[in-house]
Parts: structure tokens; sequence; C-alpha cells
């Protein structure tokens, strides 16, 4: 080993509480863009390779009944490679030891062969036989949920009638990665549940012998899909066609792909933040090594080593941080990426996951660690080692405070001369200070962010709840049912009101963009169900046009104002225009309600509804319950405060694990930016303090100074991290914009107050380290030495 | 008198080298008496002058200061006994460079129970015109005079001094002999010097010689000089 590579090694042995304060730093940025990068890649390649195995399809279409002739037209359509015709729908399920009424999606399994598309992963059992009208297979989430094993049974309202049935066996489906039910913001594996049966026994349940009420098609890899749509759309148009839909608006893919989207959005804006803090620290303490060994540096050069030596000698330093910091980073974010693995694992449904351990997202971190520590080091560097031998073996000038004082003079008069001391150095070094006080203010914005996601949810939860859609229930029939079935709702024991509404599948259109949407007729006097402006101010119901949520007016680049073309896909089918009236606010899904009255109206099928909203009684749950589960007319029953206690549930625990993590990496932050600064003020000022020591000052006093400049740094970094907290929410908030789901900007005070004390109590912590060295100062020898 | 010790020693031991920096001294120093400690590099007078000013403690022996014994005193005794009766001054000044004289004096009036006035601790080391100057712009000896303003402004009953002109040129260090000796005379302050230049020796009322950690010998000066007339 070379002399040079051995002082290397004890410059790091003594320097390791900084050099690991700021691995560490580097580790977390390592470990982000691992866990970030692996956790994309794992799920984005377990869903492709879920897909390719078992056939996802790449287009979704219902109908109300087509004769099974229409699938080979499809098969013919240009770009059309695969097509499965099966009927799907939807029934009130009855289980023993579960009084709410859950909801089963079924569908169909072609006789005598395997699914074409969207191929079931069988887990447990086996296929139903073809003409046992009772056998089933029920999905895995369901089956766990309720203990179900091949051989349970439970009941079934199909088409109105109660129906006992069987399971033979338990599986998966890439068409229900994340199942959630009708009107749940989450999946809720108790109440909502796949359920396959054999064709014909589907086919004699919902009256639908010899056709099919729905198609799934592959397409070729040079389809455009909307081209094929519109094909599609117009065979099944005379069939009642509610419209076809491409694999980027089905339920369960969007949702993978808005995690995907957050994920991604959550790795752009984090480590570059550690990146930069670390690029900070690393130049930070390597500028003060340099100054430390000023005389050396000067003695290398003078036995003949030149200014390259010496700043390689520099920069493998700094990369002996880094490489720690690579491996620490490396290590956690495979950890974390696992836990996060295993979290999509309980969340998503996949038959296989593979944990992604990419050489290249290695590859990507170690040079980004790289990167951040030798642009720290050279900047260090470049200002240390220039000196000639001569000058830099002598003695440095003592710091000239001269010039940045007149900036004071009138104010420093004022103040007791160790606040002097304070407020000098720190104006002494002003682009040290501010890079401190950004580096703890970084941690306390990434703080702020990660907390207000309670606040973003609760607010939700409100608006969502509480003042959008505030019934108890509502129930969703199996067809359009006159207006007077609330009469027959009303009489049920236990609910107290009814409001009625109609959702009609649509095609919105404006220019040429187009949205498939449910139109919510609503009445004008509803009290439940509630329009909010986008102050969330409440607005009636229009009395004419539509109102749209912002997303939806968005997406469709309408304003007040407009017209819209909406294209009804049920029923009469009519077409009609409507002015845009008025534009709402929502966090969930698209809206576009308009009057009740006018709905009926204008598509010309009667005074009819679709569902309605209940308000209940509490004490009559049980019986409502039972009531709701014999009423044939229903298909689906929501339950809203169920659904809201799943959501908490369910979020709590995402999030409290995110926070744990978050909160872990910013005060890693805090903790490496403040100890850093506080040791590298030591070792520049430790001859000061002790001289103070010396004169009499106790250890009390003489702290104060230390601790005072980190006060200091940290007090003014307080409204900076704010303001960073601000920028990075809004940042993450902008990322989480999907149709499915928008995420309201809101951080509540008690989220910047605990933030703040968060960070003050890190970097109170990391100066109380160091200040435990005050008690160890020299006094005799910095007497002896000039610095 | 001010100071006596009894038997004073110490051992410094670095692994498993010990080195006897003082062995047994026995030395007084009176009220009002200027004091100056003559030996070679290692002889031990550092040692002694930091035990004397409670930077330090002996390894055994007893040091008196006005019938108390702070040999074996606590840390947070000793500084309150730096804080109230001694003033240091260093070879290397060991100003705060980012406060200027004023400021640098008045760092210790401000904790000190009867202090003079920062002003008027320049003021009688003839810095008045320069007290609002960071160290930065002072020359050596200005730094050093600003250093003794900030030991005598407190009024304390001894003034320790390490090599006071160890860093000064011949010059500026009669300057700054002449200040430590104006006080001295003035405020009738206990004063010791140490040096291991002879030709300071001449200035005090009292030598004392050290040698490999001991008082090797003590000698009343029957004439003593100006530090103008001392040159080095």
């Amino acid at each position: 080993m070379k002399t040079l590579d051995r002082k290397l090694l004890r410059d790091v042995r003594e320097l390791w509480a900084q050099a690991l304060a700021i691995a560490l730093v580097l580790a977390a940025g390592v470990a982000t863009v691992v866990l970030g990068n692996g956790a994309y890649r794992s799920l984005e390649e377990t869903r492709a390779a879920y897909y390719e195995r078992y056939r996802f399809a790449d287009l979704f279409a219902t109908a109300k009944r087509f004769p099974r002739s229409v699938v080979d037209q499809v098969a013919q359509v240009e770009g059309v490679a695969v097509v499965e015709g099966r009927i799907e729908q939807s029934a009130i399920l009855d289980i023993n030891g579960f009084d709410q009424p859950a909801t089963g999606q079924i569908l169909s399994l072609p006789p005598g062969r395997e699914l074409r598309l969207n191929a079931l992963v069988m887990r447990q059992g086996r296929l139903p036989e073809v003409d046992r009208s009772n056998e089933v297979v029920v999905s895995e989430t369901f089956a766990k949920a309720h203990g179900f094993k091949p051989g349970s049974q439970f009941r079934a309202i199909l088409n109105g009638r109660k129906k006992q049935l069987r399971i033979v066996g338990v599986a998966l489906s890439p068409e229900f990665i994340y199942a959630m039910g009708p009107g749940d913001l989450i999946p809720d594996d108790k109440r909502y549940g796949i359920i396959w049966m054999a064709e014909r026994a589907a086919e004699a349940a919902f009256d639908l012998d010899g056709a099919y009420n729905a198609i799934v098609a592959r397409l070729d890899r040079s389809a455009t899909p909307d081209a094929v749509i519109k094909h599609v759309d117009r065979l099944l148009d005379r069939y009642g066609g509610t419209g076809a839909f491409a694999r980027k608006d089905q339920q369960s893919h969007a949702f993978i792909d808005a995690e995907l989207n957050q994920l991604r959005t959550m790795s752009q804006i984090i480590p570059p933040i550690f990146f930069a803090v670390a690029a900070f620290l690393i130049n930070m303490a390597l500028s003060r090594l340099i100054v430390r060994e000023r005389e050396q540096i000067g003695l290398l050069k003078a036995v003949g080593y030149s200014s390259r030596d010496i700043a390689i000698h520099y920069l493998k330093f700094v990369s002996l941080i880094a490489c720690a910091g690579v491996m620490i980073g490396i290590a956690a974010g495979n950890y974390l990426g696992r836990g996060m693995t295993r979290l999509y694992a309980e969340f998503f449904h996949f038959p296989f996951l593979f944990f992604h351990y990419s050489s290249s997202v290695y590859f990507i971190a170690i040079a980004l660690s790289l990167a951040a520590a030798w642009l720290g080091a050279l900047l260090a560097v470049r200002g240390g080692i220039g000196l000639s031998p001569a000058v830099a073996m002598a003695p440095p000038a003592p710091p000239n405070y001269g010039r940045n004082a007149l900036a004071l003079p009138q104010f420093a008069r004022l103040l007791p001369s160790v606040a002097n001391m304070v407020l000098r150095h720190t104006l002494r070094f002003p682009v040290r200070s501010g890079l401190t006080v950004i580096g703890i203010a970084a941690s306390g914005g990434l703080l702020i962010m990660s907390m207000s996601s309670w606040d973003s949810i609760e607010f939700m939860i409100d608006v969502t709840y509480f003042r959008l859609q505030r019934q108890d229930i509502t129930v969703t029939f199996r067809e359009l049912k006159p207006q007077r079935i609330a009469n027959e709702l009303i009489k049920l024991r236990g609910v107290r009101s009814v409001e009625i509404l109609r959702y009609a599948p649509a095609r919105l259109r404006h220019g040429h963009r187009h949205k498939r949407i449910a139109l919510e007729g609503i009445e004008r006097d509803a009290d439940m169900r509630k329009t909010l402006g986008l102050s969330l101010e409440q607005i009636g119901v229009p009395d004419i046009g539509v109102a749209l949520s912002e997303k939806l007016a968005q997406t469709l680049n309408v304003g007040l104002g407009d017209r819209i073309v909406v294209e009804l896909t049920q029923g009469k089918r009519r077409q009609f225009t409507l002015p845009v009236t008025a534009i709402l606010q929502g966090y969930i899904g698209l809206q576009a309600v308009m009057d009740l009255d006018s709905l009926n109206r204008l598509a010309g099928d009667g005074n009819v509804v679709s569902a309605a909203d209940l308000m209940i009684d509490n004490n009559a749950l049980s019986s409502l319950y039972r009531s709701l589960k014999e009423m044939p007319a229903i298909s689906a029953v929501m339950l809203q405060k169920n659904s809201l206690a799943t959501f908490r549930k369910t979020l709590a625990r995402n999030i409290n694990i995110m926070m744990t993590t978050f909160v872990t990496l910013a005060v890693i932050i805090t903790f490496g930016v403040v100890y850093n600064s506080a040791r590298i003020q030591l070792s520049e000022r430790g001859r000061e303090l002790a001289s103070l020591r010396v004169l009499g000052f106790r250890r009390a006093e003489v702290s104060a100074i230390l601790l005072g400049e980190i006060a200091l740094l940290a007090i003014l970094a307080l409204p900076l991290s704010w303001a960073f907290g601000y920028a990075f929410n809004w940042l993450l908030i902008s990322g989480f914009d999907t149709d499915l789901y928008r995420v309201p900007f809101v951080i509540s005070r008690h989220t910047y107050v605990y933030a703040s004390l968060i960070m003050l109590l890190a970097a109170l912590v990391a100066a109380l380290i160091v200040r435990l060295r005050v008690d160890r100062l020299d006094l005799i020898r910095v007497l002896k030495t000039r610095e | 008198m001010v100071f006596e010790t009894r038997g004073l020693s110490k051992v410094y031991r670095t692994g498993d080298v010990e080195v006897h920096a003082l062995r047994g001294v026995d030395v007084k120093f009176f009220a009002s008496e200027m004091a100056v400690l003559l030996g070679a590099s290692g002889s031990g007078k550092s040692t002694l002058l930091n035990i004397l000013g409670g930077l330090d403690r002996g390894s055994s022996g007893q040091v008196i200061f006005k019938d108390t014994d702070i040999a074996h005193a606590d840390d947070d005794a000793l500084t309150e006994f730096r804080r109230v009766s001694v003033g240091f001054v260093f070879q290397f000044y060991n100003l705060m460079p980012s406060l200027t004289a004023k400021e640098n004096v008045a760092l210790v009036t401000e904790i000190s129970a009867n202090p003079m006035r920062p002003e008027e601790a320049l003021d009688i080391v003839g810095l008045s015109e320069r007290m609002d100057h960071f160290p930065a712009e002072l020359s050596g000896g200005e730094q050093q005079r600003v250093a003794i303003a900030r030991a005598i402004a407190k009024r304390p009953e001894v003034l320790l001094c390490d090599e006071p002109t160890g860093a000064l040129d011949s010059k500026t260090g009669v300057r700054v002999l002449e200040a430590i000796v104006a006080i001295n005379q003035e405020f009738g302050t206990t004063t010791a010097i140490i040096t291991h230049n002879a030709a300071t020796r001449k200035i005090a009322d009292r030598v004392i010689y050290l040698q490999d950690g001991r008082v090797v010998r003590s000698e009343v000066n029957a004439k003593k000089v100006a530090p103008a007339e001392v040159s080095w």
C-alpha cells in the first residue's frame, strides 16, 4: 500500500463519524433509487409477465345481449387477433355468517376448453363441470376473506332467483389483479368477489340462451385500439352495446398504472434531494479537511507530489465514503424493496411476484453517488490545493471578519459578544450557512410532504363521504325501474329515507375528444347526494345542461357554456347536445351530473331509475340487510360507511409504512447536515472555544456558541422547510392526478408544526452529540499552537 | 502571599512513557510582585503556569491560592477561579477573530463582577485608537496588547503571561512588556511571566529559574530596569 493511501485510511478512521453521517445521506439516496426503480420495475414486469402468460385482453365491451355469431364478426375486424364472448353479470351474494350483502361479479367459462383470454390461474380445486349449474370458481381474495375452500357453499341472487352455489375451485385472473366493488374506494375482499361459472349455467341463470352480453379481445401488435373500438361499437350498437374500451380504461389495469405513476413521481422527487445534500456535505467536510491539512499539502507538494496526485488522494477519500453509502443504500433499498413488494402482494393479486434486482439500477445508483461525491469534492479540492508549497506550509492568515461585519455595526452593538460571535461566523461563510439552511429545510420539506398525506386523505374523505355522498347505502337495480320503486324501498324496515337516481351509460363528446362515463341523473332536491363547485361551495343540480367534474371537463377540453354531445349507450340510445352549466369539485373518478327528469325526458324511456340512495337506521341493520338480499331487483349494494372504514384501515397501514420510511429518511438528512456542520464548526472554532474556556467561560456558555449557530441555522430553515414542503407536495400531488382519483392539496397547520418539531429535534440531538466534544476540548494545547 | 506551591509534581503519561514535567516544586508568589520564570524549553515553566492558572491539575502536592488549595478543585471550581481571579496572556494571543478589539475585551467584562470598561482597558495598553478593528486588521503586537487588555479588564488578582513576546520582534515585544509593567505598577496585580528570553528577567522583581521540572534558583533583582532598556 502506498503511504498516501495509508494516510487516507487513517483520515477516514479519524473522521469516521462524519464520514458515516455523509454515507448515510448517500445511502438514503441510493436506497430510494433502488427501492423506487426496483419496485417500479418489479411491479411493471410482474404485470407484463402475468398478462403475457395468462393472455390478458386488450379490449373490453358489454352489450345487452347479442347472438354468438357477433363474436365471429368481431374476430373479422381488422386488428383483432383473438376474441372471446362471455356472459358478465353482477349479483347479490348471501353468505352464512356474514350479514352484509356482498356483491359478486359473475363471468362465464366456455365449455370444454380453456379461456382464450384472461385465463384463470387455478390455486385450488378444479373448473366447474360443463353441465353442473351450481358449481363455481371464486377469486382467491374473496375465498380467503370468508375462509372458503373447494366444497364451501353460498347463495347468490341470479337474475332475481336465489341459487345455492358450490365452490369447486379458487383462482386468480389477470383481469382482477386489483378487484374493487362498485362504489368502493379500495378493495373490500369480504364484500366483493369474482365468480366464474359454466357458460351453460350462466345462460340459464340470466336468460341468455345462445347469446352473450360481453366480449373481450386481444389485438394485433400493430392495431390501433381506437380504430378497433369504433368497429366493435358499430357491431354491438344494435345489441345495446355500452361502448367498448381499451385496456388503459380497465379498472384493475388503470389502478396499477396509477400506482406505477406514483412510484415514478416519488423516485423522481426524492433521490435528487439526497444526492444534492450529500454533495454539499462532502464539499463541506472535505473543504474543512483540506484547510486542516493545508500544511501537509504544502509539504507533499514540496517533496514532489503534483496537484493532481493530491486531488486524486482526496477523490479517493470521498470515493471511499461513496462506496460505504452505496453498500448501505443497496442493502437498505433491497430490504425496503422486498417489503414494498410484499405490500404489493397483499394489495395486488399476482400468481407470482418478481423482485427486480437489476444491475442497471445498481449502476445508476453507483454512478449518482460517485457523481454527487466527486462534484462535492472537486469544488472543495479546486480551492484547496492550488496554493504554492511555500504559501501552503505557512500558517493561514486569521479569518478576516472586517468586511462583512460592516454590514451590521449598529445592530451588533446591541448584542452580547457571544451572540455577535455566532452571528458573524454565520455571515462569514454565507454560502455554507445558506446551504446548511437549505439542507435542513429539505428534510423538513420531506417531512411535510409525507405527513400531509393524512391531511389530503382526511380532506378527501370529508368531501367525498360527508359533503358529496352522504347516503348510508346505494342500491343498484338489475335494470331500469319505474320511479315508484322508491315506495317499496321506504317500506323496508330500517330505511329512513330514499332518494332515486339514474346512472345512464353514455359517451360524452367534444370535438374529437370523448369519454365513456355513467351520466348521473339526480333529483333536483336531492339531499344525500350533493354537487360542489370548485371552491367546494354547494351548487344545486343545474336546471338545464350538465355539470362536469373538473377533470372530466379538462379531458374533454370544455369550459362553462361549451356544448357537448351526449350519446346514451343504453335504452333508446339517443343523442343530444347539452351546455356545460357547472364545473364540479370531486376527487374520486370522473363525474357528469344532470337533473333526473331532464335526463329521463331526453333519454325517452319514461320516468325510470337505476339506483337509489338510502339513509338507514343503524338499529335495524341486520333486518335491512336480510331484506336487501331478498330483493330480486337489486344487483349490487354499496355500503358507504363500510367502504369508508376499509378505506381508512387499508390506507392507515400503507401511509404509516410510508411515513415511517420518510421520517427516517428526513431525520437522516437533518442529522447528517447538522452533525457535519457542528463538527466542522467545532474543528474551525475549537481554538476559540477552548480559549473561552481558559478565560473562565463555563461549558454551557461555550456550548451556547456552538449550539447557537446551529439553532440560528435551524430556525432560519423553518420557513424555507415550509416552502419546500409546499413545493414537494405540489409536485407529488400533480403526479397523482389520474382519471381514477385526484389527491387534494392540503397541508394542515398540525403537519407544519409536527414536521418542524421533528426537524428541530433531530437537529438538537445531532448538535448535542457534538456538544459532548466541547467537554473534551484540550485547553492547554490550543494555547501552544497557532491554528 | 498570593500563591504557594508545596511539593508540586506533574507526570504526563502517554502510552508507556512517563514524562515528569514538574518534580516537587516549592515556590511562592507575593502580592504585587512581578516575577519572571526563566527556563529552557521543557524545564516545566509552562506546566507550572498552567497549574497556577487552573488550566491543569498537578499529580501531587498543593497549590494554595489565598488559603485555598486548588490542587484538587473540580472542573467547575477551576472555571470559576479562572473567571474571577486570573488574567491570562498567551504567546499566540488567542483572540476571537469574529470580534473587534473592544468586543474581545467586552467578552470578558460581560461575565465579570467588577470590570473596568473595555475602552478603559484598551486605553491602558495604548489601543484606544484601534478598538473597532478586527484581529485580522491588527499587527501582532497590537493583537497581544488587546489580549493584555482583555486579561486585565476584569481586575484580576493575578496576571499570568506565557511567552507574551514569543511571537513578536524586539521592538513590538518591548511595547507589550511596557503594558504589562504599567499594569503591575498601577494596579498592583501579581504578575508572573514565563519566558525563555533571558533579557526579560531585568524587568522583574524576582527571577525564578527552572530546570528539569525543579526550581533551581530564585533571585531578587536588585536593579529593576524599564522594558525600554531591554533588548534582545
